[in-house]
């Protein structure tokens, strides 16, 4: 029995071996280095305003994706592993919601009694 | 990189294979290393600790009266006596996306069992994580060095060291604890304990080069991190 779980052991040890191909690392490691100079380039030009804000979150989300699609391997993961890991972000997306309206709010408060002197 | 095929089983694609993998018996994770299965728990742990640390500092600068620092400025270096905007921490973040790339190279040699390639690779990532961390220290001490402190700043609102402090120190944090975990698996792979199979500490496990994945996890969760303190922190 022993020497038959053995045996299973090592045929799935051997399974595992197969890797992805290195073009894939050398391209996505290229594209983050792309990405990284393309963000710093932003701030040197000093775009400001919508344009700023909008390029820095689409470079930022763009290398987040790759890091954790390519080099993590959750591209080839399955389902159940990626939706786990996933799905908690909608609730940090709730908590930026959260804060955005409360920091607003301590803004409002403060320009009223500090700037303007309150009621 | 799971295993896709287990004997007996056959494992659907999609969200149908997630369905009967999560209303399955014994393992939800099917294919999943059990070590790589915690660390993903644990590091989905930790981004909710960061979140909370990014959040905060959102609520900070946005909630002040006072003009926040120009990041752009009080991050600059004199190179011939020109202020380069971001110079230090655009080098740091280009040296951490380096060190990410050979710890993904090491992983796929680690499966590959090509000990050599694998170890170097290691070897190289942990250098680069110490180079890091060293411009991190040179850049805390000068910041400290201009007056820089938790309670307040020459730059502007009072806030931003805490916040500085707090974000990048626990980032920091993370890289260090990694860098001396890299030596050591950087010993232990070239010292062939995954050909050997000898034990690990704590542990009945015999060695195997998903350890290395699981550490490569650990170490790309740095840089992720780093992404979004880099985008929030210093760019915007």
């Amino acid at each position: 029995m022993e020497e038959t779980n053995k045996m299973e052991e090592t045929t799935k040890k051997e399974e595992q071996t197969s890797t992805q191909k290195i073009g894939i690392y050398l391209w996505i490691w290229l594209l983050l280095f792309v990405l990284s100079f393309f963000s710093y380039m932003v701030d040197w030009y000093q775009f400001q305003g919508m344009l700023r804000w909008s390029l820095i979150l689409f470079f930022m989300f763009l290398k987040a994706g790759l890091i954790m699609a390519f080099f993590m391997h959750l591209f080839w993961e399955r389902y159940a592993l990626v939706n786990v890991l996933l799905w908690p972000m909608t609730a940090i997306a709730c908590f930026i919601f959260l804060m955005t309206a409360e920091f607003k709010y301590t803004l409002f408060s403060r320009f009223f009694y500090f700037v303007v002197g309150g009621a | 990189m799971s295993e896709q095929k287990i004997d007996g089983f056959e494992l659907k694609p999609g969200f149908k294979g997630m369905a009967s993998d999560t209303g399955s018996d014994q393992t939800m994770f099917k294919g999943v290393h059990w070590g790589k299965a915690m660390m993903w728990i644990f590091l989905l742990s930790d981004t909710f600790v960061f979140s909370c640390f990014l959040i905060s500092y959102m609520k900070g600068r946005g909630s002040t009266i006072v003009d926040w620092p120009n990041t752009s400025e009080v991050f600059s270096l004199h190179v011939g006596g020109v202020p380069v905007p971001l110079l230090l921490i655009a080098i740091m973040t280009f040296v951490l996306i380096t060190s990410s790339g050979t710890m993904a190279l090491a992983v796929k040699y680690g499966y590959e069992k090509n000990r050599k390639m694998c170890g170097w690779l290691i070897l190289a990532t942990a250098v680069g994580g110490l180079t890091f961390v060293g411009m991190q220290v040179f850049e805390w001490s000068k910041l400290i060095h201009e007056g820089v402190r938790p309670w307040g700043n020459p730059f502007g609102a009072a806030q931003f060291g805490s916040f500085f402090f707090m974000i990048t120190g626990f980032h920091g944090f993370h890289v260090s604890i990694g860098v001396i975990f890299l030596f050591i698996y950087t010993y232990k792979v070239f010292a062939g304990h995954y050909e050997s199979k000898k034990r690990g500490w704590f542990t009945k496990m015999k060695g195997d080069y998903v350890e290395i994945e699981i550490l490569g996890l650990y170490w790309h969760f740095v840089d992720l991190v780093w992404v979004f303190i880099f985008a929030f922190f210093y760019l915007w």
